[in-house]
C-alpha cells in the first residue's frame, strides 16, 4: 500500500514511484489514486500537442520557466510536465528524448518532468496520463503541462483531459491549408506558430488565419426546435462570450513570444471560468472518465463469467449465419454474464 | 499487467561533444523493448540524478569519453544514494582504462564497457541486474 500522505507532503521519490505504478495501473496505484481523488481538482492542465519536431518540448521549457521565473507580481507557481512519445510497435521499446530540451528546469525543486512512452494501446494511454496528472494535481502542481505528438486520437483525448490546449505549428511543413491538418480547430484554444524566426512565417500565419475565418462566421445560426433562428451576437457575448482561438508567434530557441503566450494562457483560464466552461470541461471530462471505465469493467466481468468454449460456439453459429450478431449478443450475455 | 517495462536513462556526462556511442546504446535498448529517456550531452550528476528519481529509473547508463569517469561516476552513485535510489543499475561505456575498472565495480557500477562491446552483452546484463536472472 502507498502512504498518500507521502504525496502530500511533496516526497518527490514517494511520487515517482507512485506515478510508475499509475503507468502500470497497478492495484496499488488505483487504490492510491482513489484515496488522492478528493485532493485533486486545483490545477491548470495545458496541452500541447502539435507534429514532430515543431518545437513542443522547447516552448514546455520556455513555458514552464516562465511560471517558475516571470510570473508578475504573483508567486512562482509548481509545474509538472507529463510527456508523451510514442512506443515503437515492433518491440514496445522507446526513446523518449522530450528532457533534452528542457535542460533550463534542471535543479529546480518546484518543477517535475516526467516522460511517457504510448505503450501502444490509445484508451490506455488517454487513462495513464489521466491518472499521472491526478496525481501531480494531488501533490500540490499548478500548472500540469502535458506534451504529446499530435496524431489523431491520442490529441483529441489529450484535448479532452487539458483546460487549454496549444496547438503547434511551424512554418516550412507545408503552409496551404490542407498541410494543416483538419480538425485542430477542433481542439486548439491557442494556435502557436513556433520557430517565427525561420522564412515563410506570414504563410503559415495566412493559413491559420483563413481557417480561423472559415470556421467562425461572423454570425452564428443556432437550431432551435427545428427552425433556424439568427442569435444577436450581443446575445452571445452576455450569457456566453465565444473564444476565438488567438494566433501567438514564438521563437522558442530563443524565448521570444512567451510571456505574450503566457498572458494568452491565463485569459484562456480566466474566459474558461467566467464563462462557466472551466466546470463545463470538467464535468465532460470526468463523465467521458466513467463511461469508460464502466466499459471496460463490465467487459471484464462478462470475460471472466463466459468460458473461450462457449464464446467459440456462439461464434460458430453466427459465422454460419444461424443466427444474427445481435441474437449472438443475446445469447452471449444470458449464458455468462453475472445479474 | 504485461512484462515489466525496463525504464533506463542515458546520458552523457562531462564536457565532450560526443553522443554517438550514447545514441547507438539507446536505440539497441530500445529495441530490447526498454524505455529509454535520453537526456543528451553535457549533463553533470545532479542533473543525471534528478532525472533518475523524476522517471523512477531502474537503470542509469553513462557514456564517458572524457577520461573524467573517476570524478563523475562516484558523484553519481552517490547522489543516487541521497535520494533513496541506491536500486538504481549504474552501467559506465566508454574509455575506462582496465585498471580503474575494479574501483568502480567496488563502488557499485554494475557494468563496464569499452569501445567495440556488442549491444546485446549491455542488454543482456542489464536485463540480469534488473530482473534477476
Ligand atoms: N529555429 C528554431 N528552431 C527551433 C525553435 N524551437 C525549437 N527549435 C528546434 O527544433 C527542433 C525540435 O525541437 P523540439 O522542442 O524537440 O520539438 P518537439 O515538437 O518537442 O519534437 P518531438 O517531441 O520530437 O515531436 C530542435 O532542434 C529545436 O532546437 C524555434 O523557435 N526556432
Ligand atoms: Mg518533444
Amino acid at each position: 500500500m502507498i502512504d498518500i500522505n507521502t504525496i502530500l507532503s511533496g516526497n518527490r521519490l514517494a511520487l515517482s514511484r507512485l506515478l510508475t505504478q499509475i503507468e502500470n495501473d497497478t492495484p496499488e496505484g488505483r487504490a492510491a489514486l482513489n484515496d488522492l481523488f478528493p485532493h485533486t481538482g486545483n490545477a491548470h492542465l495545458i496541452g500541447v500537442t502539435g507534429a514532430p519536431g515543431t518545437g513542443k518540448s522547447s516552448l514546455v521549457n520556455r513555458l514552464a520557466y516562465f511560471y517558475r521565473h516571470s510570473l508578475q507580481g504573483q508567486e512562482a507557481k509548481r509545474v509538472a510536465v507529463v510527456a508523451v512519445d510514442p512506443s515503437s510497435p515492433f518491440t514496445g521499446g522507446a526513446v523518449l528524448g522530450d528532457r533534452v530540451r528542457m535542460k533550463d528546469l534542471a535543479g529546480d525543486a518546484g518543477v517535475f518532468i516526467r516522460s511517457m512512452a504510448s505503450r501502444g494501446s490509445l484508451g490506455g494511454l488517454a487513462t495513464a496520463t489521466a491518472g499521472m496528472v491526478q496525481a501531480f494535481d494531488a501533490a500540490g502542481f499548478e500548472i500540469i503541462l502535458i506534451e504529446t505528438v499530435g496524431a489523431g486520437q491520442a490529441e483529441v483525448d489529450i484535448a479532452r483531459l487539458a483546460h487549454t490546449t496549444l496547438v503547434v505549428e511551424a512554418p516550412g511543413l507545408g503552409d496551404d491549408i490542407q498541410a494543416i491538418k483538419a480538425g485542430i480547430l477542433e481542439i486548439a484554444d491557442i494556435l502557436v506558430i513556433n520557430k517565427a524566426d525561420r522564412p515563410g512565417v506570414e504563410n503559415t500565419e495566412r493559413a491559420l488565419k483563413g481557417m480561423l475565418n472559415l470556421a467562425h462566421p461572423v454570425q452564428r445560426v443556432f437550431q432551435h426546435h427545428g427552425q433556424f433562428m439568427d442569435v444577436e451576437p450581443a446575445v452571445l457575448t452576455e450569457s456566453a462570450p465565444m473564444w476565438l482561438p488567438p494566433i501567438q508567434k514564438t521563437v522558442a530557441t530563443e524565448g521570444s513570444g512567451i510571456t505574450e503566450l503566457g498572458s494568452e494562457i491565463e485569459r484562456h483560464r480566466l474566459h474558461l471560468q467566467s464563462s462557466g466552461d472551466w466546470e463545463r470541461r470538467e464535468r465532460a471530462r470526468l463523465e467521458t472518465e466513467l463511461h469508460q471505465l464502466l466499459q471496460s469493467t463490465l467487459v471484464s466481468r462478462w470475460q471472466a463469467g463466459v468460458s473461450e468454449n462457449q464464446y467459440q460456439q456462439v461464434f460458430k453459429q453466427l459465422a454460419d449465419r444461424q443466427i444474427s450478431p445481435r441474437q449472438a449478443v443475446k445469447e452471449l450475455l444470458n449464458g455468462g454474464f453475472p445479474k | 499487467m504485461s512484462e515489466r517495462k525496463i525504464r533506463a536513462i542515458v546520458a552523457k556526462p562531462g564536457l565532450d561533444g560526443h553522443d554517438r556511442g550514447a545514441k547507438v546504446v539507446a536505440r539497441a535498448l530500445r529495441d530490447a523493448g526498454m524505455e529509454v529517456i535520453y537526456t543528451g550531452l553535457r549533463q553533470t550528476p545532479e542533473m543525471i540524478a534528478e532525472a533518475a528519481l523524476q522517471e523512477d529509473a531502474d537503470v542509469v547508463g553513462l557514456s564517458v569519453l572524457s577520461g573524467a569517469h573517476m570524478a563523475l561516476v562516484p558523484r553519481v552513485l552517490e547522489l543516487l544514494k541521497a535520494n533513496g535510489q541506491e536500486h538504481v543499475k549504474v552501467f559506465v561505456g566508454g574509455i575506462i582504462p582496465d585498471e580503474d575498472a575494479p574501483q568502480l565495480k567496488k563502488m557499485g557500477v554494475a557494468g563496464i564497457y569499452g569501445p567495440g562491446t556488442l549491444t546485446d552483452e549491455i542488454v543482456r546484463d542489464i536485463r540480469a541486474a534488473v530482473l534477476g536472472a
